[in-house]
């Protein structure tokens, strides 16, 4: 065992790298649950994503092209839960469902001939003096682009929410769509719209795994991180700040195990790759057990169908 | 102008007739599928859907295994229909299937070698009871601390993985393997092995707990007071409370059946057609069977044919790869389809659809 090797600041560099998938997905479905819908298919459409992006940057050679495609890709697909739920009114816990069961399935179909395959790489901004500072260059300063753009994604959704009008009729269409039908805003059109930016994002953050981090394409590779992106909404009580704790938290706990595993931890291999798991489950009883706080921030019009009858 | 209006009940008519059009839908949605991977679509269908009941070289192979199949299928998706008609969520029956078969497994590796005529109820007993265990973590987590079952159940299924990793290559590993991960073959051990009942039929022990389920959910859910609180926590959580309906009782008897069930499915899958622990036994029929589920209507019936019909495109998805090279994903794309349309078409039962202009009252 080896704990020595463990470098603070490689890991808190990795662990914003690691977190940036879920970072992505989990502030899209943010704004999603924020207009009263509740998606469960983040996995399905981060998967798609992942497989739309890597097909097309391998294709093209143009890493932003593939992550573009990405999110046209996760979009798409988020808006065919957008018609059934909306315009068809389904049940929104089995057509996410469906979402991730029917993105699991296509994005294996399209990957086939991607197995192997090395994705031609983004190119990582140069921040000159800053890169050089010590540590902290190392920790910060060193990204590419996609790290920068899910924590500016965290602050324009955090102002978007609190700070503008059309964030306020986002927020309004959550707690109480019969109301805000009432007052003239349209409903299921905000909805769509909530939906389709977080797919985008869910297939951004795919496409980043995808691309990025891993970076290679292998059958079911979001192992989860839809469903952890889905609890950290819950966990941040449904706040853009928080979202971002429980991402690097979870990130964290990701980069963590793997070079505890590394290390060579007297801790079987398994306890180590479910830790993420597990700590994403504590997490969420944590949060839920403090009565009261978690539920008073849901909106309250989430779940549930929305029909017009006038 | 097209628009919506509710039905007072849904449509009887539409509720049975929604699934077979979901299904229509699906195999043309699934035949352009096929078209765009250079397929022909109409072979491709007849392959997946009329090839293994009625081909005269592969029927006699492959009807059996619709049953082998479906059993499964059926099993987890009864117990999954109780806790979505209450609006109980448990989509992590993977995981409950994992951890059933390795309980049942468990037992017959730690008797081994032992010839007993008790050792198979024990495995049935042990494997119900591990995936109940399962399940009552979410159940224990919701109750307690109301944190959401949907999460939990499905993380744990990951976690389930690791546990299921960790035996194969430790625990449970055949000491006579050679050092190859994966346990001693079940099929060989004669006390322990689920061996089909009729020969030829792939009628299993577990195919025959599958009838016993449809049958006992059935009855249940019309002739017995729990089923009737099920139904109503499902339609109408705030009525129910005034009815008396415990809705924390309702959680742990709903997670806690629906986690037997899919235990039970695990260990008779281990110690029949599988024979054996190891990693990725577990072919994600804790996934399907939620379609099942919708696609039965969430009764024991619908679930009955829904199986089938589920089992069929498997073993038809089989033959199209082997006949037609057309990928296994396709077929896990198309069984997604099928869920989307089915609840797309579901409008039809709750909405009728009036044309015209809208007419002020």
């Amino acid at each position: 065992m080896d704990l020595g090797a463990i470098n603070p600041a490689v890991l808190a560099a990795s662990l914003m790298v690691a977190a940036t998938p879920i970072l992505l997905a989990a502030i899209g479905e943010l704004v999603v649950e924020k207009s009263g819908v509740l998606n469960l298919g983040v996995e399905g459409m981060m998967i798609t994503g992942a497989i739309v992006g890597f097909a097309i940057a391998v294709e093209t050679g143009n890493p932003a092209l593939g992550f573009l495609a990405a999110m046209a890709g996760g979009a798409a697909l988020s808006l065919v839960f957008g018609i059934l739920t909306q315009v068809l009114m389904s049940n929104q816990v089995a057509t996410g469902l469906a979402l991730t069961l029917f993105g699991l399935g296509f994005s294996a179909l399209i990957g086939q001939g991607y197995v192997g395959v090395k994705p031609p790489a983004l190119a990582k901004p140069d921040l000159g003096p800053l890169a050089d500072i010590p540590v902290l260059g190392r920790v910060l300063f060193s990204h590419d682009l996609i790290v920068y753009l899910g924590l500016a994604l965290v602050v324009a959704v955090w102002a978007f929410l609190r700070f503008t009008r059309p964030g306020l009729i986002l927020r309004a269409v959550g707690e109480n769509h019969d109301a805000a039908h009432a007052l003239g805003y349209k409903v299921v059109r905000i909805r769509l719209a909530a939906i389709a930016f977080g797919g985008a994002c869910a297939g951004l953050g795919g496409a980043y795994l995808s691309l990025m981090r891993v970076p290679q394409w292998t059958e079911g590779m979001t192992a989860g991180a839809g469903w952890i992106a889905l609890a950290i909404v819950v966990f941040a009580s449904w706040r853009a700040g928080r979202v971002l704790l429980g991402a690097y938290l979870f990130g964290g706990v990701a980069v963590l195990q793997l070079n505890l595993q590394a290390a060579g931890l007297a801790v079987p291999v398994e306890l180590l790759s479910a830790s993420p798991y597990l700590v994403t489950i504590l997490v969420l009883v944590i949060i839920s057990a403090d009565r009261g706080r978690a539920a008073l921030n849901a909106p309250a019009s989430l779940g549930r169908v929305f029909h017009a009858s006038s | 102008m097209i628009r919506l209006e509710k039905r007072p009940q849904p449509s009887r008519a539409w509720t049975v007739a929604t699934p077979l059009l979901a299904v229509a839908l699906t195999m043309v949605a699934g035949g352009l599928m096929f078209a765009l991977l250079g397929k022909d679509p109409v072979v491709a269908i007849r392959t997946i859907f009329w090839d293994p009941l009625f081909h005269e070289q592969f029927a006699s192979y492959s009807r059996p295994q619709l049953l082998v199949k479906a059993g499964p299928l059926i099993l987890i998706a009864t117990g999954l229909s109780l806790g979505f008609r209450a609006g109980i969520w448990n989509i992590g029956a993977e995981g409950q299937y994992i951890m059933g078969a390795l309980a049942g497994a468990g037992v017959a590796l730690a008797l081994y070698p032992l010839d007993a005529w008790f050792l198979f109820p024990l495995m049935v007993l042990a494997g119900a009871l591990g995936g109940w265990a399962w399940a009552m973590i979410p159940a224990i987590l919701k109750t307690r601390f109301r944190t959401n079952e949907i999460l939990v159940s499905l993380l744990l299924v990951y976690v389930a993985e690791q546990v299921l990793a960790s035996m194969a290559l430790g625990l449970m590993k055949n000491p006579e393997g050679g050092g190859f991960p994966g346990s001693r073959n079940l099929q060989h051990y004669p006390a322990a092995a689920n061996t089909e009942l009729i020969a030829g039929t792939g009628m299993h022990w577990g195919v025959a707990a599958a009838f016993i389920a449809v049958i006992a959910a059935y009855v249940l859910l019309t002739r017995h007071i729990l089923g009737f609180q099920i139904r109503l926590a499902g339609q109408s959580p705030r009525a129910a409370r005034f009815a008396g309906v415990n809705p924390n009782a309702l959680v742990v008897i709903c997670l806690g059946l629906s986690g037997a069930l899919a235990g039970l499915a695990g260990m008779f899958e281990v110690a029949g057609p599988a024979g054996r622990v190891n990693i990725g036994f577990n072919q994600g029929y804790g996934f399907t069977a939620i379609i099942v589920a919708f696609l039965g209507r969430l009764h024991p019936v619908g679930i009955l044919l829904a199986g089938l019909l589920m089992a069929l495109t498997y073993i038809g998805g089989e033959l199209a790869q082997f006949m037609l090279g057309i990928p296994s994903a396709a077929i896990q794309a198309f069984q997604g389809m099928l869920l989307f349309f089915l609840l797309g078409v579901d409008v039809l039962s709750n909405y009728r659809i009036r044309l015209g202009r809208r007419r002020i009252a």
